[in-house]
């Protein structure tokens, strides 16, 4: 309680020293160059003057905080990628050597490959087959608030919810997993599913699909409803059935939402660290990238230049997107 | 719709779908909550999903100790009951763990040396023995009972106690609310500066804000932690602090939180802004007057989003407050929990639970900010 107290403390001079710094600066900014009771020219000037601060002023904190953790971090990352363990000596490309001579690498590479196939797909599959079909119904909304609920879920958290299902009793004991349950009572042998290599990959998917598809279903309704109604009843009047309607006038009209559905949840995919690392930490071929770079970031110590070689793989297959996504933001502020 | 407005054999098929899916995404969740809640001995053994109906249990234990007995005749007699007072039925009963099935309630076991060994349905055992009985430790009775579901909040008690999730819910607290406050008030400063004001440089950054939305955070860990640890080796802290994983999580969340508090400021109507600064309001004021209070919404998604991103982040908690049991935030406790008592599902079970209560408390009550928040942070 004493430590909750200490943090509220903390945090209620933190806001002040924030409201403080921005009040402050501002005052300073009026004192130095006044803009009241002064000749014409001088107050044309200051007024200049303090339009061309006052931005850097409002802007000061975010771009120091946006530098420190996430620009420079950027670069140094880079950088260290050349360096050895302790990110001293200049290797070259040893780590890069390393990286696509490793066994290790190409399995994470090949999973993460899998995951971004798979879960992508099944959440905007999933999102928008309900979406659809919840806007026809009265108690839509309910539903759709029950199957967005776990987007409020850790993933470690979902991992200890799903890894209770995937629960696998030897012998003859009674599962108390659902899957292997459902699976004995229609006379299948039980099986330790997340060590099966391979198939195991898609029962850690379904973890983060079912965490997703929430987030793509309250998107697409809202692409949905934005449809016009002219177009769907035009159709109507022209014969056209339910598949139709669905597949030829209303998709393609929201083709630009299903891709920023879907690069969302890409880029969430390539950072999926949590689920592995609590189901499996990468044991039975179940490693990923993400995975991959925490490991060695800590192994035996921790060894930054290949840690760092990692990242900077997961940072190239995110690349695309940003650029992507960078062309559309200033796309739409011309539109403006 | 249009096509869906009749009874039909397709509504019904929708409703049929729909229902489907809801329990398929509800029941995982389900299942956490009431497994956390049954007794652990019936966890153990049966499935949450027969948590109503009466569980077989394989059970034993060991009778009264040799000094309880009586002399009765020429025999000597200990008494007592399996149950000790509980409620459930036993069906059968051994004295052997190679057969613990042995004998139906009411049978007469025959135990070695003439002994015998009687148990009734209700729990009351009868151990006879001609000799006198010897040692200190009593006869262990193995019984098959069948036991009422018991529901107790007893795993809750344990693993707010024993397992220190008391502690790091806490600490989960201490990282949360710091997190999630002071990214709002530097966002906001910088939206308005991006939205409303001119100076050279700013597309660049806007570019720059959306470039750093998708930036994997894996790419400043490293870098960060090398820092932390020479500003930590400064000051003589340490690298692990809450004030360093509080910049941390407002550095991260900076750019969502600048993106959508631009785009909810930039589309609010420009006349009521000109007119304040012909009116000779500094854009301080028209911040601190007219922004802030009219960006409420925008604000409050943003907390959600922030919030619930905190309090369920595992990654950056381990990277940046460490280990130590009197650092552990819940998720990073539930991590280690699962690490250590793999088996042990009560335990998990009301864990996880705990973890996730307080997300699903804001998400059910603030849903629609969250929902606000997604539409805008993406649809645009």
């Amino acid at each position: 309680m004493a430590q909750l107290a200490s943090a509220l403390a903390i945090m209620i001079m933190g806001v002040l020293g924030c409201a403080a710094y921005f009040y402050g600066s501002n005052f300073l900014l009026d004192k130095l160059f006044p803009t009241k009771n002064r000749p014409y020219e001088q107050i044309a000037r200051n007024l200049r003057t303090a339009n061309m601060v006052r931005p850097w002023l409002f802007l000061g904190p975010a771009v120091l905080l946006l530098t420190f953790y996430l620009f420079y971090p950027v670069i140094d990352s880079f950088r260290l990628s050349f360096f050895d363990r302790t990110g001293d000596e200049f290797v070259g490309l040893s780590n890069y050597v390393w990286l696509f001579g490793s066994d290790e690498f190409f399995e994470s590479f090949r999973n993460n490959m899998l995951w971004l196939i798979v879960v992508p797909t099944a959440a905007t599959f999933f999102g928008l087959i309900i979406a659809t079909m919840t806007d026809r119904i009265w108690w839509g909304n309910i539903a759709k608030s029950l199957i967005f609920m776990p987007m409020a879920i850790s993933f470690i958290g979902a991992s200890v919810i799903w890894k209770f299902i995937y629960d696998f009793r030897s012998g003859g004991d009674a599962q108390i997993g659902l899957l292997n349950a459902i699976v004995v009572f229609f006379g299948g042998e039980p099986q330790n599913w997340i060590t099966i290599p391979f198939w195991n990959n898609f029962f850690l998917m379904i973890i983060l699909v079912w965490i997703q598809t929430g987030f793509a279903m309250v998107i697409l309704s809202a692409a949905l409803r934005g449809i016009p109604d002219e177009t769907i009843e035009a159709a109507v009047l022209d014969g056209a059935n339910g598949l139709q309607i669905f597949f030829k006038i209303m998709v393609p009209q929201i083709w630009g939402t299903i891709a920023v559905v879907w690069t969302t949840i890409t880029i969430l995919v390539l950072k999926v660290f949590d689920i592995v690392l609590a189901m499996t930490n990468g044991q039975w071929d179940t490693q990923v990238l993400a995975n991959q770079m925490f490991d060695w970031m800590f192994r035996g110590g921790g060894d930054f230049g290949r840690g760092a070689v990692v990242a900077i793989v997961i940072m190239v297959l995110v690349i695309p997107i940003m650029i992507w996504n960078i062309k559309r933001a200033n796309a739409e502020m011309e539109g403006r | 719709m249009v096509a869906s407005s009749k009874r039909t054999p397709l509504t019904f098929l929708v409703h049929a779908t729909v229902l489907f899916l809801v329990v398929l995404w509800t029941i995982p969740t389900a299942g956490l909550f009431i497994s956390s809640i049954r007794d652990k001995d019936q966890l153990s053994v049966s499935g949450w999903w027969t948590a109503l109906s009466t569980s077989e249990q394989r059970l034993v234990t060991r009778a009264y100790e040799p000094k309880s007995q009586v002399q009765q005749g020429d025999r000597f007699v200990i008494r007592g009951n399996l149950l000790e007072g509980g409620s459930g039925e036993i069906a059968r009963f051994g004295f052997s763990s190679l057969k613990p099935e042995a004998y139906a309630v009411g049978d007469v076991a025959e135990m070695k040396k003439g002994r015998t060994l009687q148990v009734n349905a209700n729990g009351d055992y009868v151990l006879s023995s001609p000799t006198e009985w010897k040692g200190s430790r009593g006869q262990r009775i193995f019984y098959t009972a069948e036991v009422p579901p018991r529901f107790t909040l007893d795993n809750y008690r344990e693993v707010l106690s024993a397992e220190g999730l008391g502690q790091s819910f806490i600490n989960s607290l201490t990282v949360t609310i710091p997190a999630t406050i002071i990214p709002i008030l530097v966002a906001a400063f910088a939206a308005y500066a991006l939205a409303w004001m001119r100076f050279p440089g700013r597309a660049l950054l806007i570019a720059g804000v959306v470039g750093l939305l998708v930036v994997p955070l894996q790419m400043s860990l490293i870098p960060l932690l090398k820092s932390y640890n020479l500003i930590g080796e400064f000051f003589g802290v340490g690298s692990k602090t809450y004030v360093g994983i509080w910049l941390a999580h407002t550095g991260f969340g900076l750019p969502l939180a600048i993106y959508l508090l631009r785009n909810y400021i930039s589309g609010l109507p420009g006349e009521i802004i000109e007119s304040a600064r012909v009116d000779g309001a500094s854009d301080f004021d028209i911040f601190r007057k007219i922004i802030l209070p009219l960006s409420f919404p925008a604000l409050a998604s943003f907390a959600i989003f922030q919030f619930l991103w905190v309090w369920n982040d595992l990654l950056i908690a381990m990277v940046f407050l460490g280990n130590n049991q009197e650092h552990l935030v819940l998720t990073g406790q539930l991590r280690e929990l699962l690490g250590s008592r793999g088996g042990n599902w009560e335990i998990l079970t009301a864990s996880a639970f705990i973890t996730i209560i307080i997300p699903l408390l804001v998400f059910f009550s603030l849903q629609r900010y969250l929902v606000r928040g997604l539409l805008a942070g993406s649809v645009k």
